[in-house]
């Protein structure tokens, strides 16, 4: 019988900054003082607070530390769970609310107040390794209710009513998606988790995996129960190791626990999962694509018709759904879907886990109900912009979105507001731009990863986005014209109505979107040949005021390329604008601002 | 796993691994863990209190704390209230620890020969 229990986030970004030696350390620190009967330490997954991490938490005491370091697990150890004095120094506190009061209660904390938890519900609270601490929590009690009291029409019709729809990015009702697969002739039916997490600054599905893996495995033998599969895939990238590793461990435990495989809870269900390892091409998480790879194929996609809901993996019936969908459906099931109706809007229910990057105060996960406002995201959650810099934008549905301005930061947000906001929901990438970005920079930066990941087989999208990264280029270079603009939009929209899947279809919205709101900036870079944010570096001249100059020699010692002449102590120092790279060195070496960049 | 049965079980024999952190419980009971309350032989008595809550699923959560500066009178426990009312008891041992929390957590009746007023006051 454990008194304490220590948890120790070993998502993938805590793991990044040590994690796992934290958990190393106290156990080896409770060891020496005779505790490890009394104090167990637990890895768990992410508290979605990755600003603050590595983060510990001791229960029952709710107090949190953030920030923590290997060497800190001694003082932790020997001062908390020894003698009862919390490290008042390690705990996390609330810096938006401007006090270094104790956090008794996590969930009051700005970050979280606002948050609603289902997806990532025990995610940073439930060992993902143990089978036990799921079940405890209600786990498996959603597909025990399914196998013996419900019909897979009745099935259907309750995730129908919950209007679930579709976390990985269009948003398609997940019930309607279940009945056509239902509906499909033959036996040989099959069911697909989508893990193939592809864009840039989102990483929900890498957290519900790793954080609470046996949700999917549930989700899915729900899917599979519903549409008359035996025979699930997941498929997820190489690059998730933690994940992967994770998922694993919890399909063993669930086939031992004869809750996975033959004869399911003793009521004669079988049903069968497989992982398969993606290479981590961006257009596998396409449907028809990540088919493909999952039959040994090359990633690429094929025209719908056929829907995979008829012909799908093996050219049999199949249903695809993504992690974060999945992680909803036994909530539903359990809770039912009345419940779920009462969160969220008319027309997208429930919550959406959104992936908090860029420039943001508090990056991390956040999930909150459908129509909470990006504001609320963004300031109340996120705490705004660091540094007091002016925000300019938030760019959403990562490549295949858009950017949004100041003037929709009221917009509530759901699938449809997003949308008509010339922006999409995505997976759930949010990642916030300052005044320190330059739009058309950003634009490129999508562009590039666009034509690196098109997979070539139809060419609006193999040769249209390469000629738009090309321009794209050239206008940060300073060599654009305004007719390019035009003929950019025109080659978008021609990309948009003919490219073969969604990632072409979608892979001109940074362009559309940027263009739109920032056209402005596009008009600096290629009339008055100047970057506003100060980003593109062709654009960018240095030079020094010698007005302000105090002859020091800081800048020219700084210069790589000794660019910068001056005479110490009685010349001023001058940059060779030929010579110079534009690297901005003598700018952070020089103490008296006297190096002006325009 | 052969039955619905078979999970409700687990279920059970599973909650008490989660649930000291899932907070909600109407009462705090809290340990003096600093030098003076181990070495008044605090650690046994906090042990016991984790036993019988486990056991008993007694309303409230266990935890410990720093020295409270009475340390003549250690092993020293605190039991909190949903009010914030609370009741200082003092020289606990593991066997008045257990009956404490039958008494007062179980039952709610402050036990006075037990609590500091008793000791300093002579009892009210």
């Amino acid at each position: 019988m454990f008194r304490t229990n220590v948890l120790v986030c070993a998502g993938t970004g805590c793991s990044a900054s040590n994690s796992d030696e934290i958990f190393k350390n106290l156990n080896e620190e409770l060891k020496k003082l005779g505790l490890e009967e009394e104090v167990k330490v637990i890895k768990t997954g992410c508290f979605g607070l990755c600003q603050k991490g590595p983060i510990v938490a001791v229960h029952p005491d709710n107090v949190y530390y953030a920030h923590v370091k290997p060497e800190d697990a001694e003082r932790i150890v020997a001062e908390h769970l020894y003698k009862g004095r919390v490290v008042t120094d390690l705990q996390l506190s609330d810096e938006d609310l401007k006090t270094h009061e104790k956090i008794v209660d996590i969930e009051k904390i700005k970050f979280y107040e606002k948050q609603q938890r289902i997806a990532l519900r025990n995610c940073g609270k439930i060992n993902p390794e143990d089978i036990e601490e799921y079940i405890a929590v209600d786990g498996y009690q959603a597909i025990g209710k399914v196998l013996t009291e419900m019909t897979p029409e009745q099935v259907i019709d309750e995730v129908k009513k919950s209007g679930l729809r579709g976390r990985g990015g269009a948003g398609f009702p997940t019930g309607l998606k279940w009945q056509f697969e239902k509906a499909s002739p033959g036996t040989e039916k099959y069911v697909i988790c989508n893990a193939d997490e592809g864009d840039p600054g989102a990483f929900m599905d890498r957290s519900v995996l790793e954080g609470d893996p046996h949700a999917i495995i549930e989700g899915m033998e729900i899917m599979a129960y519903a549409v008359g599969a035996k025979k699930g895939y997941i498929y997820i990238r190489a690059e998730y190791p933690i994940a992967v590793h994770r998922l694993r461990i919890a399909i063993d435990q669930a086939k031992a626990f004869g809750l996975l495989g033959d004869n399911i809870l003793g009521t004669g269900f079988n049903f069968d999962l497989e992982l398969r390892l993606g290479a981590g091409a961006f257009v596998c998480g396409e449907e028809t694509a990540l088919i493909a790879s999952i039959e040994g194929k090359r990633g690429m996609p094929t025209p719908k018709p056929p829907f995979p809901a008829v012909s799908g993996v093996w050219g049999k019936p199949t249903s695809i759904n993504n992690v974060e969908t999945l992680a909803n459906v036994a909530q539903i099931i359990w809770k039912g879907a009345d419940w779920f109706t009462s969160i969220g809007t008319e027309k997208s229910k429930g919550t959406k886990v959104f992936a908090l990057g860029g420039k943001i105060k508090n990056t991390g996960l956040v999930e909150v109900p459908m129509g909470t406002t990006l504001r609320e995201v963004i300031y109340e959650i996120g705490g705004g912009c660091p540094n007091n810099k002016a925000f300019k934008a938030v760019q959403t549905g990562g490549p295949s979105g858009g950017c949004l301005t100041e003037k929709m930061l009221d917009t509530p947000i759901d699938f449809d507001n997003l949308v008509a906001a010339g922006s999409m929901m995505g997976s759930g990438g949010m990642i916030v731009l300052d005044e320190d970005n330059c739009m058309v920079d950003v634009a490129r930066f999508y562009m590039e990863f666009i034509v690196d990941e098109s997979c070539g087989k139809c060419s609006p999208c193999r040769i249209g986005t390469k000629r738009l990264l090309e321009m794209l280029t050239k206008i940060t270079k300073g060599e654009g014209t305004l007719e390019m603009l035009d003929e950019m939009e025109k080659l978008c929209h021609e990309i948009k109505d003919t490219a073969l899947c969604g990632l072409g279809q979608t892979a001109p919205n940074p362009v559309l979107s940027t263009l739109a709101n920032f056209r402005d900036e596009y008009i600096a870079h290629v009339v008055d040949k100047k970057c506003p944010a100060h980003v593109c570096k062709d654009l960018l001249t240095y030079s020094i005021d010698p007005n302000a100059c105090k002859k020091c020699s800081m800048c020219a010692r700084g210069c790589p390329v000794n660019a910068i002449t001056g005479v110490p102590g009685k010349e001023p120092y001058v940059i060779d604008t030929d010579k110079c790279i534009k690297c901005g060195n003598c700018m952070t070496a020089c103490r008296f601002g006297a190096v002006v960049r325009k | 796993m052969k039955s619905l049965e078979d999970l409700k079980k687990m279920r059970e024999a599973a909650l008490n691994k989660v649930q000291m952190r899932e907070g909600g419980k109407d009462y705090r009971v809290v340990v003096g863990m600093a030098t003076c309350g181990i070495a008044a032989g605090a650690r046994p008595v906090l042990n016991r209190l984790v036993e019988e809550t486990a056991a008993n699923d007694y309303n409230c959560v266990v935890t410990q704390t720093g020295c409270i500066g009475m340390c003549i009178y250690e092993p020293i426990v605190e039991v909190f209230g949903k009010e914030g009312e609370h009741t200082t008891y003092i020289h606990v041992d593991p066997d008045k620890a257990a009956r404490i929390l039958e008494e007062h957590i179980k039952n709610g009746h402050v036990i006075e020969e037990y609590t500091v007023d008793a000791a300093v006051n002579g009892g009210k």
